[in-house]
């Protein structure tokens, strides 16, 4: 039986040695296989004397589950080692950047486009669009504007002919609008408007978005609450103070323009504001009998408001663009910043 | 308009602040822009009255004079100003006077004569900008009295944007109306009386257009003295209204129209011949304007003229030869009603904008021409003599404009404003504001006064009694949104979605102008005659865009001239595309890239974009309407693009756009030295899609068969898949093209396609033989309709 133990020791010897699992498989082949040493001793059972053979079947049997173990045990210590050296070897460096298109993003006038819609949307006001070629009686006439009155100086018009002209307002969609589609009325109208004019803050080409409601009962209280929610939550300020100045336009009567106490001051004064504490930021009254008439809604069943703002400063108030003209230069390095 | 607070307070004391003043006229819609001081800040400047005169002993222009400035004891000044005499009176700065600019006055030697303090011009006290010599004052003065009080120095000017509709208060008058009105407080009336008739000569007025102006005073006023000094109050208030001082008979004309708000005109009597005649001009007569301008006439113009010549553009501006000048002995004061739209226009048409044509267009108190002419008549015989005839009027009582009484029912302002405002303080308003209200119940009559002839409707009185109340005490209240569905229209893609889908792939948006350099669109698109503006800005700006590629190239150019090499652009806008039937403003979605296709990274190497980058982000905007698997991509042909790599989109025999390299002929006039690739879309165009419809799976196997074919290199790719597609197989559920290749192993002139068939029936397993079938029967049409044959 000493060999036996011999056989053992060199068997436990030689799998404490083994460096990779085929040899330890081998190993466990020379051993415990079907000729295996171990195996081959079992067969030498029967040349012992019966009373002998219990005794050496069990020696045998443990010195071939001593092995086993000890492959076992050999083969997990292997495993795990061939496994963390594989670890090792595909470790990265996790910090490196990620492969991959850089996102891009909307313009801010665009950004600022969709963010008054989705506020105003809220209200029901549906989005319309119309020409920015527009005819004389569009932009004009049909907004009570004739042919001599003193505020078609101020509009800079860039003209084709004697009729057709760039817009200089998106209020003529309003009478689109209400020249196709009966009230109750509740519109906006984004877009490019043009006008004669170039200077530091003066674009030939800017954005406005008019807004009409026409309906029964609407009255000037109605203008105020809505301009009123939509500047607070436009700006996220929900003390955001606003006041109506009673101004002049030749399409709504009463007219008011509508300022916000200034966001970059909080209304203490500064440049931004020319130190007077407040923004002038729209335009707005209830719409005048005339403009209703020459689209045939009757003016003593049906009122009406309605609202212009201009798009590029309302996004240099709320983002902090301190020059107009970066709107239309295209420069990426400004176009990322409101990515 | 320029507002003296000062004089202001002559005509209403209303007890305000500047600043509250100012704020209180902003609410009432006299928008405040700015309050200026009517001098700088200086001290120690008195009246000094010149005693002696004698030249400086070493020094040509220089005089040593001795004043009496109130101190009691002569005091020597030397002084440069070439206008200085014996027994003038001027401003004096003594030793310790500081004046505008920190600029302190202190003894000293003038080339070895010394000096006690400064004689001092309009300039230097920040008066004025000319530099005339002294500043002459008057006689009765004392030597001493402190020249801010003298000319009352310590006033603001209010500068208030006036709208429109409010030219009644274009004057001091009506300033102060308004000012009395807001704040209750009395109005001081200007009383004017009739000045007394001292001679008898009248000159005949003949009104030949009555109904541009329907009322016309005149007046003679002989042995006036044109050299008289204006007085200084009227000198300063000319200034701080921003008007210089030009001798008597014109001052007098303009402080009246700043007084009362009527523009007014003096002619010499002396050129005046027959008659004045009030006419339309005949088409070609020329009149010289008082600023030397020549302007030629036509029938819009009116014109005042007498029996042989033109004498003035009406309302808007005199004329050289009847002007008043330094030889004027005999005067013809004109003050006439022109209704605005005899004016409006005309000025602007002849590239003129006078005070007197401002306020015309805008509109002037018909009632106001006989009182203004009494009061300018008055003050110019109290400054430069003369003995005035009577008032001639003429007269078109028809014709004068007169303000229609307007109907108000108080339940309509309330309804309007969504205020229940007393019946009674209405009322109470629109008595303040100087109407007359009769009637009750529920409709009132309102007569409104002849300045307010911007009042004309119910709801022009609903604003003025908003405006008085205040706008800010009006109520603030949200509407109720009626409820209701707005349908969808499901088969239709949101433009904002292929916005976004832009955004993801690594585009920026931009926003160029929609008018463009004439040259650079006639590069891009020179088969279009685009729309031309009459009155551009610039020759860079001056045509409508057919295409929005020009404005993204520049936009590009202006990134690659800054180290960004690397370029997405896209834009949404309309394209303005004349056509027989008029002109199509086209909503387009436009894009542009150039430069490396990623961004500069470790993991990837870098490539340059190139047209199947493009090609793939069209085909992803397309998926969003389910169009990458419908439209059809043909070579074709644009101007602004590489002939060999253009594609035009096409969807059942539509086109949706164009993808393809910006044509080098252009890259060359651009100065750009990187391809560019370039796509435009209509966007109705690739936003509308279908609704999706449900199809049965099969439940059998598919298979895959490849092949691979042997075409002319000439013969496009789309064009095999369209034979196989076509080849009426129902089975066929997919091709899929894996590989095109060329060179070793493929004959010159051919290329090998690569092509994965996915075959599959609904009802069955397909069997081998029934797939030879097919696959046979592929291949035949193959060799017959394009020549392909199989790669052995």
């Amino acid at each position: 039986m000493e060999s036996l133990s011999n056989l053992t020791d060199a068997a436990l010897t030689a799998i404490r040695a083994s460096a990779d699992l085929r040899h330890l498989d081998e190993l466990r082949v020379q051993y415990l296989g079907k000729k295996g040493v171990i195996t081959e001793q079992l067969k030498s059972l029967g040349a012992l004397p019966p009373e002998q053979r219990r005794e050496a079947g069990q020696a045998i049997n443990q010195a071939k589950q001593v092995v086993a173990e000890a492959l076992e045990a050999r083969r997990e210590a292997l495993e795990l080692a061939a496994r963390e050296t594989r670890l090792a070897a595909e470790t990265l460096d996790v910090t490196l950047p990620g492969r991959r298109q850089e996102s891009g993003g909307l313009h801010p006038v665009t950004l600022t486009i969709e963010r008054i819609q989705a506020l105003l949307e809220q209200l029901g006001f549906a989005v319309v669009e119309g020409p920015e070629v527009e005819d004389d009686y569009h932009n004009f006439e049909a907004l009570n504007i004739p042919s001599h009155h003193p505020a078609r100086a101020m509009h800079d018009t860039f003209y084709f002919d004697a009729t057709t002209l760039l817009r200089t307002h998106t209020s003529p969609v309003q009478v689109r609008v209400m020249e196709n589609q009966a009230p109750p009325l509740r519109i906006i109208a984004p877009g490019r408007v043009y006008r004669c004019d170039s200077d530091l803050t003066h674009s030939p080409m800017f954005h406005q978005v008019e807004g009409l409601v026409v309906d029964e009962q609407v009255t000037f209280a109605h203008l105020r609450g809505v301009l009123d929610a939509f500047l607070r939550a436009f700006f996220e300020q929900n003390d955001l103070k606003t006041r109506f100045r009673p101004s002049y336009f030749p399409f709504t009567e009463p007219s008011a323009e509508v300022d916000i106490q200034c966001v970059q001051c909080g209304g203490h004064g500064c440049r931004v504001c020319k130190q007077t504490g407040w923004l002038e930021v729209m335009g707005c009254g209830m719409v005048h009998p005339n403009v209703l008439g020459h689209v045939g809604i009757d003016s003593e069943r049906y009122s009406g408001f309605a609202f212009g703002l201009g798009v590029e400063r309302m996004a240099m108030l709320r983002y902090g663009v301190n020059d107009l003209r970066l709107f239309f230069d295209n420069d990426i390095r400004f176009l990322r910043q409101f990515v | 308009m320029k507002i003296s607070n000062q004089w202001l307070g002559q005509w209403v004391d209303h007890g305000l602040a500047v600043d509250a003043l100012g704020h209180r006229l902003t609410m009432a819609g006299l928008e405040l822009d700015a309050v200026t001081t009517v001098a700088p800040d200086f001290t120690g400047v008195v009246v000094a009255h010149v005693i002696a005169v004698e030249p400086h002993p070493d020094a040509d222009k220089l005089r040593v004079c001795q004043v009496d400035d109130g101190s009691g004891e002569p005091v020597q000044v030397v002084c440069g100003a070439p206008n200085v005499q014996v027994g003038m009176r001027a401003p004096f700065a003594r030793v310790g006077a500081v004046l505008p600019g920190d600029f302190k006055i202190k003894k000293a030697k003038l080339r070895g004569v010394p000096s006690f303090g400064m004689l001092c011009s309009a300039r230097e006290l920040g008066l004025s900008e000319a530099h005339e010599g002294l500043m002459s004052l008057p006689d009765e003065p004392a030597a001493g009295t402190d020249v801010r009080v003298l000319l009352g120095l310590d006033d603001q000017v209010l500068e208030v944007d006036l709208t429109p509709n409010r030219a009644d208060c274009l004057s001091m008058a009506g300033v102060a109306r308004e000012v009395a009105t807001l704040t209750g407080r009395p109005l001081q009336v200007l009383e004017v009386p009739a000045v007394s008739v001292a001679c008898e000569d009248v000159f005949p007025v003949r009104l030949e257009a009555p109904a541009d102006c329907p009322r016309y005073a005149g007046r003679v006023i002989r042995g006036v003295n044109p050299a008289a000094p204006t007085p200084l109050w009227m000198q300063e208030r000319l200034r701080r209204a921003g008007i210089r001082s030009l001798g008597p008979l014109v001052d007098v004309t303009n402080y009246v129209m700043l007084e009362l708000g009527q523009p007014m005109h003096a002619f010499d009597l002396s050129v005046l011949d027959g008659a004045i005649v009030v006419r339309r001009a005949r088409d070609g007569e020329t009149l010289v304007l008082l600023d030397g301008q020549e302007l030629k006439l036509g029938a819009d113009d009116l014109v005042i003229a007498d029996e042989g010549k033109l004498l003035a553009l009406a309302g808007i501006m005199g004329g050289e030869a009847s002007g008043v000048t330094d030889d004027t002995r005999d005067v013809f004061l004109e003050s006439a009603h022109f209704v605005p739209m005899a004016v409006a226009g005309r000025a602007r048409h002849h590239g003129l904008h006078t005070e007197s044509s401002h306020r015309f267009e805008r509109g002037v108190d018909p009632a106001l021409p006989l009182r203004a002419l009494e009061r300018a008549t008055q003050l110019l015989c109290e400054i430069a003599g003369g003995t005035p005839g009577p008032a001639n009027v003429a007269e078109e009582a028809s014709q004068v404009p007169v303000c229609a009484p307007i109907t108000l029912r108080p339940a309509r302002v309330s309804r309007l404003l969504g205020l229940a405002l007393p019946p009674a303080r209405m009322r109470e308003i629109l008595v303040a504001l100087g109407c007359e209200v009769s009637g009750m119940g529920e409709a009132w009559q309102v007569a409104v006064p002849s300045f307010r002839f911007d009042l004309a409707i119910e709801e022009d009185l609903v604003e003025e009694i908003a405006r008085v109340h205040g706008y800010d005490d009006l109520p603030s209240e949200l509407p109720l949104v009626r409820p209701g569905i707005t349908w969808l229209d499901e088969a239709r893609v949101d433009p904002r979605r292929l916005r976004s889908r832009l955004c993801d792939l690594g585009y920026l948006e931009a926003i160029t102008f929609s008018f463009v350099d004439e040259a650079l669109e006639a590069g891009f698109s020179p088969d279009t005659r685009p729309l031309r503006l009459a009155n551009p800005l610039s020759s860079e700006l001056a045509v409508m865009r057919t295409t929005l590629w020009p404005g993204l190239v520049k936009a590009a150019l202006h990134n690659l001239h800054r180290q960004q090499a690397r370029v997405r652009l896209f834009e949404v806008g309309l394209r303005f595309v004349p056509q027989d039937n008029g002109l199509k403003q086209e909503k387009v979605i436009s894009g542009l890239i150039c430069g490396a296709l990623f961004p500069a990274q470790w993991g990837q190497a870098e490539r340059p974009v190139d047209f199947f980058d493009i090609k793939g982000d069209v085909e992803s905007l397309l998926a969003l309407a389910g169009l990458d698997r419908r439209v059809s991509w043909r070579a074709g042909r644009h101007p602004a693009l590489h002939p060999g790599q253009c594609a035009e989109l096409c969807l059942d025999g539509e086109s949706l756009g164009w993808v393809g390299a910006l044509n080098p002929a252009l890259e060359a006039g651009l100065d750009l030295e990187t391809p560019v690739f370039l796509f435009e879309l209509s966007l109705e165009k690739v936003c509308r899609g279908r609704l999706p419809g449900f199809r049965e799976q099969s439940r059998f196997p598919a298979i895959r068969r490849d092949l691979a074919l042997l075409v002319d290199t000439a013969l496009p790719a789309a064009r095999v898949v369209e034979v196989i597609e076509s080849a009426g197989h129902e089975a066929l559920r997919g091709v899929n093209l894996f590989d095109v290749y060329t060179g070793r192993g493929v004959p010159e002139g051919r290329k090998s396609l690569a092509l994965g068939l996915i075959l599959q029936d609904l009802s069955s397993t397909l069997t081998d033989e029934k797939v030879d079938e097919m696959i046979h029967d592929i291949v035949t049409k193959l060799q017959e309709e394009v020549g392909a044959t199989l790669r052995a």
